[in-house]
């Protein structure tokens, strides 16, 4: 009787242990999901703002101004174009 | 209750008597014969103590569970609120017009705030304000004030380093618009707290708006979450819209606009760009306009969307609808002659001129020059009632119905009340007011085959399911639209409205403004053109208010916006010339001797029953 009651009693710390370890190994890994998540947020926030700064720097009058000043282009006449039609060789105006 | 033992232990010491030996298995104490009614009352009081805590802790669990619970939950236990943010506004390629970044507000509980003056004024300088400011705005006996809104996170940053005593932070996100006032009236602007307040953000407030979420967790001493408890309501993030918009075209439109603002010393002016298949309004600028990312400019005048707010009285712009209208009635024909001499007409009294006197014209004539004397002529053989159905029909006295907020229906009289006059007047488009987005929307029936399309600020994925309610039939737009081609050609009123490389229809304005209820020597100079006019793709409405330079004529000041704008559209959508180039570019160099199927059609009759590529 008596070694049963040991037995048990083992038993039932090795049980209260083993519910203390995984409970903290939970909480480890909800806390690692957690900044995980946090991360995730954060990139997301950082992709908006590189998103407005990609429009910021990719603003029309921006790429104007450097083309006709600083790349010195310009819209070719009609004169110049060629207009190359698929399909119907020949019947282009 | 403690002093039964004493009692107990007194007894049994009084009966022992000393010196008598006995042995230690038996004690006198259990030889001793208690009264029973010691034994009850200690069953008794037993019982009392378990009712008492049977009754404790029901009071505790049943009783007053709720109140203990939260108690309870409050130690350990916290909601925390999701943010969801606002959708974005794109373009019709995706590029972005509007979309919303977080940033930190910070804020003050002023009775807990005991800054130094040297604190303040590190505070003051982080938030760039100035510190009598701030101190005036923590002196007060409020239990919460904003310092400032909207705050770059790493200002916040810093703030959050120096633990000033009451002071806190919160996220909220800021809405920008990288495309500024090039598209602040199509877009809009929203209030500090992310509601709608203009344009398509207010428009489509519902869809763009998100819902926070909301979850408990436990935290633990450290502040760190331990585990959620109850179950996580997921924020919902708005919609993203995605705008019928280009903004290639948009700026185009509106860097063209601003430069004839300047160039012409006008008031105001509006541009529409519209997209003849689908409805989609490609583009929608505006002068004056504003710059939505800065705040403090949000008032006034500037805020106002002209091109569905403001309606003007078109002019000749209307015009064509007059015409459609005879053509439709089978009471004139393309070539009917119409007497225009001597260039005056009196209709009850009142006399409706030309500007430059006209002799006998082909109805494709009058269109071409422009005049009124010929257009109050063909009015006159209608009634009313068909003039008013016509005018309707195409939207004029509706409001488009896009949704923007403000958008004005324009004045469409009723019928029953017109005078004979007031019919003459309004064939050419006086007496009769339209937003430059309802006249843009009207010459759809001339670039598709008579049928009036809804517009569309959003993109349409499937454009042959739009579908339209006819108003002409395809023959008259069809003969509308060379007769329109007359217009832009050398002897019509709009020659500096042309395309090289493509064909043009359209039609000018030159309208004189109402000032206290008489015309003032102020006018309104319109263009609206149909490109390429043999399978139009484009519908664009140009309106230049009060131009105050050497032109007046919607040719001269509209027309050449319609040109640059036009060039650059259809070359950003690819559609190939319908006109030869060879002959544009000689009629580059010799100006008035084109040879294109339009002008042939002016001169004469006979020449319309074998047009060579025409469009009828």
């Amino acid at each position: 009787m008596l070694r049963l009651n040991m037995l048990l009693m083992l038993f039932s710390v090795f049980c209260a242990l083993a519910t203390v370890t995984s409970q903290h190994k939970a909480r480890q890994l909800f806390q690692a999901l957690e900044l995980e998540q946090e991360r995730a947020r954060q990139l997301d926030i950082e992709f908006g703002q590189l998103q407005l700064e990609l429009s910021t720097w990719a603003a029309h009058p921006r790429i104007e101004q450097i083309a006709r000043e600083r790349l010195k282009m310009r819209v070719p006449d009609p004169a110049h174009i060629i207009i190359a039609r698929s399909g119907t060789p020949g019947n282009a105006p | 209750m403690m002093r039964f033992p004493g009692k107990l232990l007194g007894r049994s010491l009084g009966r022992r008597t000393p010196g008598r030996p006995h042995r230690f298995a038996e004690s006198p104490v259990l030889q001793l014969r208690l009264p029973s009614w010691r034994s009850y009352l200690f069953s008794v009081m037993f019982l009392v103590f378990f009712l008492a805590l049977i009754g404790r802790s029901f009071y505790l669990q049943i009783l007053n569970t709720d109140f203990l619970q939260g108690k309870g939950d409050s130690r350990y236990r916290r909601d925390l609120e999701i943010s969801a943010s606002r959708g974005r506004i794109l373009d019709r390629n995706g590029e972005i017009l509007g979309i919303s970044t977080p940033m930190r507000s910070i804020w003050a509980i002023p009775g807990d705030t005991n800054l130094s003056p040297e604190q303040l004024q590190k505070l003051a300088q982080l938030l760039k304000a100035d510190s009598r400011e701030l101190a005036r705005k923590l002196n007060t006996d409020r239990n919460f004030v904003w310092l400032q809104r909207q705050v770059p996170p790493e200002a916040a940053q810093q703030i959050a380093g120096e633990k000033f005593p009451g002071v806190h932070q919160e996220n909220e996100y800021r809405r920008f618009y990288p495309t500024g006032d090039m598209t602040a009236h199509i877009v809009g602007f929203t209030s500090v707290d992310d509601k709608g307040l203009e344009g398509v953000e207010l428009a489509f407030q519902s869809n763009l708006m998100g819902m926070n979420g909301s979850r408990s967790v436990i935290r633990d001493r450290r502040g760190q979450i331990v585990e959620d408890v109850g179950s996580i309501r997921y924020p919902l993030d708005g919609k993203d819209i995605h705008l019928a918009l280009d903004s290639k075209i948009q700026y185009l439109a509106y860097s063209t606009l601003k430069k004839a603002i300047a160039e012409n010393r006008a008031k105001a002016g509006g541009v529409v760009v519209v997209d003849t298949k689908t409805g989609e309004i490609l583009a929608l600028a505006n002068w004056p306009t504003y710059n939505p990312n800065n705040r403090e400019q949000l008032s006034g005048a500037p805020l106002r969307n002209r091109a569905v707010t403001d309606s003007f009285e078109p002019g000749s712009t209307l015009k064509p609808f007059t015409a459609a209208l005879a053509l439709e009635k089978g009471k004139y024909r393309y070539d009917s002659i119409i007497n225009c001499a001597p260039g005056r007409i009196t209709i009850n009294g009142a006399t409706i001129s030309d500007p430059h006197p006209h002799g006998a014209l082909t109805l494709a004539q009058v269109i071409q020059k422009s005049s009124n004397v010929g257009m109050a002529r063909v009015a006159a053989s209608f009634t009313p009632q068909e003039m008013w159905d016509m005018f309707a029909s195409v939207g004029f006295g509706k409001q488009p119905g896009l949704g923007f907020p403000g958008e004005v229906p324009g004045r469409l009289r009723p019928w029953n009340k017109w005078r004979p006059i007031e019919q003459a007047t309004m064939a050419y488009g006086h007496g009769i007011s339209v937003s430059l987005m309802q006249l843009a929307r009207s010459y759809t029936v001339f670039a598709r085959d008579g049928d009036l399309i809804p517009l569309s600020l959003i993109r349409i994925e499937n454009g042959d399911l739009v579908s339209g309610t006819q108003v002409f039939s395809p023959q008259t737009a069809r003969e509308m639209r060379a007769m329109l081609e007359l217009a832009v050609q050398p002897g019509g009123t709009a020659p500096r409205a042309r395309v090289p490389g493509y064909r043009v229809a359209g039609k000018t304005g030159t309208a004189y403004k109402i000032e206290g209820g008489a015309y003032a020597k102020k006018y309104v100079a319109s263009f609206v053109g149909i490109v390429p006019a043999s399978d139009p793709r484009l519908v664009i409405a140009v309106m230049i208010d009060e131009p105050g330079g050497s032109g007046y004529y919607g040719g001269t000041v509209a027309g050449p916006v319609f040109a640059t704008v036009a060039a650059g559209a259809l070359r950003t959508f690819g559609i190939p010339p319908d006109a030869p180039v060879t002959i544009q570019a000689r009629q580059e160099n010799v100006p008035g001797t084109p040879e294109t199927t339009a002008t042939r059609l002016a001169q004469g009759p006979e020449l319309m029953e074998t047009p060579t590529g025409g469009p009828l």
